[in-house]
Formats: C-alpha cells, structure tokens, sequence
C-alpha cells in the first residue's frame, strides 16, 4: 500500500520527532565528549587544556569503577527478577474470580504513582530506620534485633524499594496480556486433566512472552538510570554505588568535570551494550 | 462459556488478593495516616496505627511554609504541558511507523527508546550550560521542552503499538473517498486510536510529574514543581516523620487521584503491545 | 493576616515612594535547618523595611550543595543569594564569584561579628559571605543519666573519661545509648566529626607536601577509638545516622551524649521538641592530652554570586538578616534561646543572652577552635573539620563512606584506611598536586 507519495509523507511526518531526539542526544552528547578530553576543573579555574585519554583511563582504573559496574547490573537484575516473578503471580492472583477487584486493583498499582524521592524518603524513614522504622518495631515484636537495613543489608533494601516502585507496572502489563488469553484453551486443558502447573507452563507462561519482553525493556530502561532512590537512602555508601552515582560523585561532589564526562561516555557504551543485547532478545519477540 | 466458580474457591482468592493488595499499599496507607499524627506519636513506641488524636497541624504547618499551590500549579504545566507537546510530535511519527514502515522502523524504534539510557548525572554540565545560553533556566517552557523529549521515546512507542493494532483497511477505505493525509489522520486514525492515546497521555503524566533530576536541578523558583517542595521537606532538623509525611501526601495526591480515576483507561491501554 | 500583609503592602509601596528605589525580586536558596525555616517567617519584616519581595528556595543540605555549586560554577545566575558555609565561601571568593561584602552599611557594624567567623568567610581579608549563625561542636549530655550512673562530666573532659561515662550510661535493653556520633557518610556529615576528632588524636590530613596521611598510626587510633567505642555504646545504625538522625534521637532520650554542632543547644533544651529539655548539660569537646580538642567551626553564610542583576537589594537582604536587629526581633518573638547564635560578639555580651543555658560554653567552643593550627603536627591547609581545598568535598565524600562501611562491619579499620589512603592519593593525583 505504501506509494512513493506516501513514503516521503512518511518520513516528513517522522522528521519533527527524529531530529529533536536526535538533538537532544547529540548536542550534550557532544560537549560531554568535548569536556572528557580534557582538564576541566570549575573549582581551579575551569578549562585548563587538553590531556587526551587521561580521564579514560583514570576513569577506568579507579577502584570504584568495576564495583560499580556491577552494582548496577545487580541492581537491575535484581529488581527484574523481583518484579518478573511476583508480577506474573500477582497478574494470575488479580485475574481469578473475586469480590472487589477494581480495589484491590487500584491497591497494588498506586505504588507507580508515588515520586522516587516520596517512595526512597518513606521506606528510608518509617520503614527500614534501625530505631523507629516499623520493620523494627516488628522484629522486636518477636525479640529479634532489628536489621540495620540501609547500612547491613544496603543492597537488599535498595532493591526492595524500586521493586515496590515497578512491581505494578509489570503486573498492569502481564494482567493485560492474561486477560487477553483464550480461556477455552485453559479450560480444555484442565479437562484434559493437565495439572495447574503444567497449565501454567504451557499456556500461560509462552502466551506471556512478549509481555515479559516489554517489561523487561523497558524496565531496564529506567533501572539504569535511577539515582533518586540512592541519593536519598545511602548516598552511595555501603557497596550501593552505581555507575551513574560514581558520575554524580566525580561530577558533583569531585567538580571534576573532565573525569566525570568520561564516565558518562562510558555509561553511555554501557547502556548500547544492553540496548544490543536487549534488541537481539526484543527483536525476535516485538514483531 | 464461563466456569463455574465455588464460593468457597472466591472466597480464598479474595482473601488472597485483598492480602497482597492491602500488603503493596500499605506504605502509602502509613504515610497517609501518620501525616494525621503529630510528631511525637509518628515515632510512638508501640506504633499507633488508628487510635491517636487526628490533627490537621502537619498540613497547615507545611501550607504556612511553602506555597504548595505554585509547586503544584508547576508541576502541572510541566506534566500536563510536556506530554501534550509530546502527543502532537509523536502521532506523526507513529503513524508513518505503524503504516509505512521500512526495513529500519524497528531500528529508529529501538535508537529513540535508547536515547533515554544516558544517564543524566552525566549531562547535567552541558544541559546547564545550554539552558543558561538559552535563558531557560528556571522556565516552566524549559522543563516542559526537556520532559518532553525524555518522554518522547515511550510516547511513540505506545502511539506506535495502538496504531499497529488499527487495519490497515479503514485507512484505504478513507483514503479511496478522497481523505487527505491529514484529514486521515486527525478524522480517522485519531479517534479510532483515542483509548490509546489516553493510556499515554496517562502514563506519561505520571512518568512526568515524578522525574526528580531535572526538574531540581534546572529550577530555582519560579518554575521548581512538587519535586522541589518535597526536597524541603526531607530530613530538615528535628523531628520531621509526620511533616514529612504531610508534605509526602500533598505532592502524589493529585496523581495518585487522577490514578485511581482513570485506572480503567491505564489498565486496559497499557500494553505496549503486548497483546496481539 | 490579610490585614497584616495589605498593612505591608501600603507601609512598603510608602517606603519604595520615599526612598525612591525600585522594588526587586530577590531570589534566595537556602538550607532547610530551623533557623533559616524561621527566618522565611519574618520575610514580611525585611520586605515592609525595604519594599523588596523575596522567593525562597528551600532545599535539604545534600541538593542544596549540588544546586549551587552547579549555578556558580556555569555563572547560571539563578539565585540572588546563596546559603553556604565556611568551606565554599573562601574558595569561591578567590575565584571571583562572589560580591565582597567589605562594604556594608556603618550601623551594621561589621567589626561585631566574630573573629573567627569573619576570618573563616574571607580569603585575604575581604569578607565574602556573613555569618547567620556560627557554630563549633561541643558535648550534650543527660545529667540525669549521668547522675544515675554515679559519675560526673568535666567541663573539659578528655576522651578517655568520655567514653568509660558512655559505656556506663548505656542500657540497650532500655533504648538508652551512651553516645551518639555521627556515622552517615559525606564530608560535611561524619568526616566533620572525625576529622575534627583526629585533630586530637594526633591525626592530619596531608604531611606539608600533600601526602595523604591515613596510613599513619594516628587515623588508626581515631578510628578505632570510634568504631569501638561506638560498638559497645552508639545505637543500632549509626552507621546511617546524621546530625539530623541524632538530633532525633537525642530528644526522644535515647542518646547519654551526643557531640556535635552548638546550633543543636538550642533544639534539645526546646521543650516543645525535645522530651529531655531540662536534663541536659554541656561541655567542651573532648581532648587527648595532645592540646586540640575535637571541636569545629563552621557558619553558614549568605553569599552573593558575582553577576547577579539585584546586587544592591540583595545586600539589603544579607544587611537585614544577619543584623543585631534580626536578632532582637527574633529574641522578641520567640525568645532568646531560639535566636541565631555564634555570629556576633554582642549577642554574648547582652545580659539577657546570658542566661540562656548553653551560651557560655558555645562562645568557649567557638572561641577555642583554630582553623589555622587545627592539628599537633603542621599542615598545608586551613580548617578544622574540613581542609579548605576545592578537592576535600569529593576526596572527603568518598573516605567517609569507607570510613562508614568500617562502622557497620562490613570492612577492618585497616581496610577502610587502606582505601582512603589510596582513592586520596588518585584524587590529589587527578587534581595535578
């Protein structure tokens, strides 16, 4: 159906939204490359010359630079794995028969509408607070000694937070994709006397793959560029350090901003890395 | 033909989901009902969790502190402004996607959603520097531009998956009876497409009004939204649970409400195309 | 209210009339502590005296910073004024960015403000910023507690005795903890504390060619000092708590006692907030009997960044703020105890200050602390919890967060030095020392 005509209207139409993004990722993009050849510090004097791969390869070999890299790749897979595995149950719980399932609906998505910094300042406070958080209060309910959660089990509760953040996303898409599933098929099934396992490995589960590739997508998308959630629970502190936390420190904190636009190239490498790796998976599946 | 299902089997999984439910918003709940608290029973040892002296001092201490009504008056042009412009740059796009797509659509598809990976920490120097050029810093029109492009990604996306699921048929039809190109578009394609254009304009309003980088570091006061009145309300000396507390209700009230509201059209048109 | 602010406003348009100035817009960020809370309450004051109005931009510490440093490095001119402290405000007066306040008005008179402050807010002799409010660091402690275990606090006490006092007063089995130290990593959080403390142990920072000096048995010593003692009788997660966190703590009664900023005199014996407002007593800092003692000096400030349109108004506004008036008119509606201190000498002179419980032993803190001989051995730099050099922010952020994981156990003492020492060196190394 596509005619020459159409095809140049096609791409005029798809002009405006390329080239803004194109812009927006290019002109920064840019300068930070620009900035990371150099010795640029605001606090003595700004731009003091050219120094090549210097900050490359200071960037590269600063003892924080690998732990960092895997922070963040914990951090991402951990909060997937959560929000995967409890989003499908939830998704199968939601869609049973029940009374008052519009509320209980309404209950589990409203943790998506809450800010990172609300949601971080909250758990932080009123949860996770060694002496007056609640999961204190319970622990010691049962004579247990508190968990110091930011600071003994600092990745944990991180993960815990953004997966409470995400879990309703992935569960809104995974219902939506369960919703859509024959039940005809599932009812034969049962019939058939396959058992509620094998139902669910099956039918459900291959019916929820590209499901699951959306979420994962785009989840990772965000995952990777949280900040919010640590800046306000550790700082960065007790192994939680991410690699764009690590750029946040050498840009803000160091106000060396050279060392930290070479991070920031490395992040970007790092994000086309997983956007390769995510479009041979999602490629396969988003036809 | 629908099972029949046992009260007895209901009844478990209402029990079951009313669980789980009740368990996920429980820490919205505890902040809501301590924003109720004063301060020295926010940390009361046991926890009260209904029977205190509900007071309204909180809200009125942080009403008397900051003005709330311009934070959330920003934060509503920010939201609403940046993903109305996003909707009308991306329904172009996602209509030459979805209808005359190339061999590189998926490609331009997938390079837009990674734009959005740069981490932002890292540009924070150049965008600074470029807004103070511009005269943009601290301009609700800045914000606006900047969200928009950072959502643009998602919102063609989504546009691209709802267009995806309309025949291709209707389109020839409108288009045999003489319908221009944009009159295709606005007349035809739009409204069919309306449940899936509310989805994303829902879904990036949130996505909006919660994006705590550049809406601080880009704002003084003028344009500084609910983002910016929440970091005056963390950790300040003394005492604070239930201060916080309030102030925390205050900025995701508005959207949790036009949440709760508009859940249908958010349940049933998020699906980035997950559904065939 | 409305007939307040209308009565304002026609008091302010008849001044603008008068005097014939123009009304500004001034723009100010600032930190969200409870004397510059108070201060936004008395903006109508500062706007019927001069006619000028003011936005606020009231930011928790950490964002503030960021916000800033941001702004004056790119000159964005966002802010007419900024909230900063002792350690910005010379570094960014040498580079040029900021207004010298050299030339303020004669009744403010200048020559009150405190030595030390003005001292630390200047680079060669020109004042850059004014004090708001001043601060070193001293011991709070519970008298109550104290009594009850049978002991007594010095005035001037010596490490030793304050860490056999804390491990008497703690009870964990009761939420009582001996002490509460700062433990949460970030330079202006527990690296303040102990590089303040290090100073009498014995420890410095850099040797006077800027070698980085943790691998020395002085850090060690500091360092375990702390950590044990802060086993045996800090409270649980300390490694996550803050002046902020402490504060808390302290008023709810569960810290025996707590060293930190004099400013939180003032919080802890309020007894609107505090539940142990009449059971606290104060002393110096602690010492080791190598002559400094562990306490600090800091201000925060009201700068001007060079560059900004409201110059003149904006040094109104540091005028009016930082004033003896401002410090009257707040002693008149909120009383003595609740005014800014540190700033000024006639704030310590004035007979009605000196009936407020801690104000002789925070001009003794203040006035005890030295910034240009913080250490036993010599060093390079200035500043007693902090070396006035553009790089310690970021070197100091990082080492408090080892400094912090050795708190919580999650690596030795010798660990945690091991890597400050290293990541000191690369970053002094990166900034060409």
């Amino acid at each position: 159906m596509a005619t020459q005509h159409s095809r140049s209207a096609a791409r005029l139409m798809m002009a405006p939204a390329v080239i803004l993004l194109l812009g927006w990722m290019l002109v920064p993009l840019a300068m930070t490359l620009l900035f990371s050849f150099k010795k640029y510090l605001p606090l003595r004097g700004g731009d003091l010359g050219w120094v090549g791969f210097d900050n490359y390869v200071r960037f590269v070999t600063s003892s924080a630079f690998w732990p960092s890299i895997l922070t963040t790749l914990i951090i991402v897979g951990g909060v997937l794995i959560i929000t995967v595995v409890f989003g499908v149950l939830l998704a199968i719980l939601l869609n049973q028969p029940m009374w008052g399932q519009g509320i209980v609906r309404i209950l589990v998505i409203a943790p998506f509408f809450v800010m990172p910094t609300v949601s971080a300042l909250v758990w932080k406070n009123m949860f996770m607070d060694p002496v007056n958080g609640l999961f204190a209060h319970l622990w010691k309910l049962f004579g247990a000694v508190p968990v110091e959660w930011l600071s003994q089990a600092s990745m944990t509760s991180i993960i815990i937070i953004v997966s409470w953040q995400w879990l309703p996303f992935a569960t809104l898409i995974l219902l939506t994709a369960i919703q859509s599933l024959d039940s005809e098929q599932l009812e034969a099934a049962e019939m058939d006397g396959a058992p509620p396992l094998a139902r669910f490995g099956f039918i459900t589960l291959p019916h929820l793959g590209r499901a699951l590739t959306i979420v994962i997508l785009i989840q990772t998308i965000f995952l990777l560029a949280i900040f919010a959630e640590i800046f306000v629970t550790t700082g960065g502190a007790f192994g939680t350090r991410t690699l764009s936390y690590l750029i946040f420190q050498r840009v803000l904190e160091s106000q060396n901003i050279g060392l930290g636009s070479a991070g920031g190239i490395y992040a970007v490498i790092l994000a086309n890395i997983i956007a390769v790796f995510l479009m041979r998976i999602v490629g396969k599946n988003l036809d | 033909m629908a099972r029949t299902v046992t009260t007895q089997r209901k009844s478990i999984n209402t029990l079951a989901a009313w669980s789980v439910g009740l368990l996920i918003f429980f820490p919205i709940l505890w902040t809501i009902l301590t924003s109720f608290k004063s301060e020295a029973t926010a940390i009361a040892d046991p926890p009260v969790f209904l029977a205190f002296d509900w007071t309204m001092e909180n809200y009125s201490a942080v009403f008397e502190r900051s003005n709330y009504m311009r934070f959330l008056w920003n934060s509503v042009v920010i939201a609403g402004g940046s993903t109305l412009l996003g909707i009308i740059i991306a329904v172009p796009a996602a209509w030459s996607m979805a209808f005359v797509p190339s061999k590189r659509t998926k490609d331009i598809l997938l390079w837009m959603l990674s734009t959005k990976m740069l981490p932002a920490v890292g540009v924070l120097y150049p965008i600074y520097l470029i807004f103070i050029k511009l005269g943009l810093l601290d301009t609700k029109v800045g914000l606006t531009i900047v969200l928009m492009l950072i959502n643009l990604p998602i919102i063609v996306w989504m546009l691209y998956t709802y267009f995806r699921e309309i025949p291709g048929e209707i389109l020839e039809a409108a288009r045999m009876d003489g319908a221009t190109l944009r009159e295709e578009i606005f007349y035809v394609l739009t409204p069919m497409a309306i449940p899936g254009i509310a989805s994303t304009v829902l879904l990036n309003v949130i996505l909006a009004w919660n994006e705590a980088f550049w809406t601080l570091n880009l704002t003084a006061a003028k344009a500084a939204p609910l983002t910016a009145f929440i970091a005056s309300y963390s950790s300040p000396e003394g005492l604070f649970y239930a201060k916080l507390s309030a102030a925390s209700t205050m900025a995701i009230a508005p959207i949790l409400i036009l949440g709760w509201f508009s859940q249908k059209q958010l349940v049933s048109g998020l699906t980035f195309g997950a559904v065939k | 209210m409305n007939r307040k602010t209308a009565l304002i406003a026609v008091s302010s348009i008849a001044f603008a009339a008068a005097s014939g100035a123009f009304a500004e817009t001034l723009t100010i960020a600032t930190v969200n502590n409870g004397d510059m809370i108070r201060m936004q309450g008395y903006t109508d004051d500062f706007t019927a005296k001069t006619g000028h109005e003011v936005e606020w931009v009231t930011l928790e510490e950490n964002v503030l910073r960021q916000r800033v440093t941001t702004d004056i490095t790119t000159k964005g001119g966002a802010f007419d004024i900024m909230t900063i402290g002792m350690y910005e405000t010379p570094i960014w007066g040498a580079n040029g960015w900021l207004v010298s306040l050299d030339d303020l008005s004669a009744e403010y008179d200048a020559d009150d403000i405190l030595p030390a402050m003005r001292g630390g807010l200047s680079h060669d002799g020109t004042m850059y910023a004014a004090p708001f409010y001043g601060e070193s660091s001293m011991i709070m402690y519970r008298t109550d507690l104290v009594e009850a275990a049978g002991m007594s606090m010095p005035d001037a006490p010596t490490w030793d005795e304050v860490a056999a006092l804390a491990r008497a007063m703690t009870d964990k089995d009761n939420d009582i903890y001996g002490i509460c130290l700062r433990g949460k990593a970030g330079w202006g959080e527990n690296m303040a504390f102990l590089t303040a403390t290090s100073n009498a142990f014995g420890a410095r920072w850099f040797d006077e060619n800027w070698n980085a000096q943790f691998d020395q048995p002085a850090w060690k010593e500091t360092l375990s000092f702390y950590i044990d003692l802060m086993n045996d009788a800090g409270p649980p997660g300390a490694s996550t708590n803050g002046f902020n966190e402490n504060l808390s703590l302290f008023q709810q009664g569960k810290c025996g006692m707590w060293i930190d900023a004099t400013v939180a005199a003032s919080f802890v014996t309020n007894p609107d907030d505090s539940t142990v407002a009449d059971k606290v007593g104060f002393a110096l800092a602690p010492d080791n009997g190598l002559g400094p003692r562990g306490n600090w000096l800091w201000a925060w400030a009201l700068g001007i960044p060079a560059g900004t349109q409201n110059e003149a108004a904006a040094k109104q506004f540091v005028e009016w703020a930082t004033s003896k008036d401002y410090i009257e008119l707040v002693a008149a509606k909120e009383g003595w105890a609740n005014v800014p201190p540190g700033a000024r000498s006639s704030l310590y002179e004035n007979p009605n200050y000196a009936d407020v419980p801690f104000a002789k032993m925070t001009l003794e803190s203040i006035l005890s602390a030295d910034p240009n001989n913080p250490t036993v051995d010599p060093v390079p730099y200035v500043g007693v919890q902090f070396a006035a050099i553009p790089e310690f922010a970021g070197i100091a952020s990082q080492v408090g967060q080892e400094f912090s994981a050795a708190l919580a156990g999650q690596q030795t003492v010798d660990e945690a030095l091991a890597k400050a020492q290293a990541l000191t060196m690369e970053e002094m190394e990166a900034a060409g020392y």
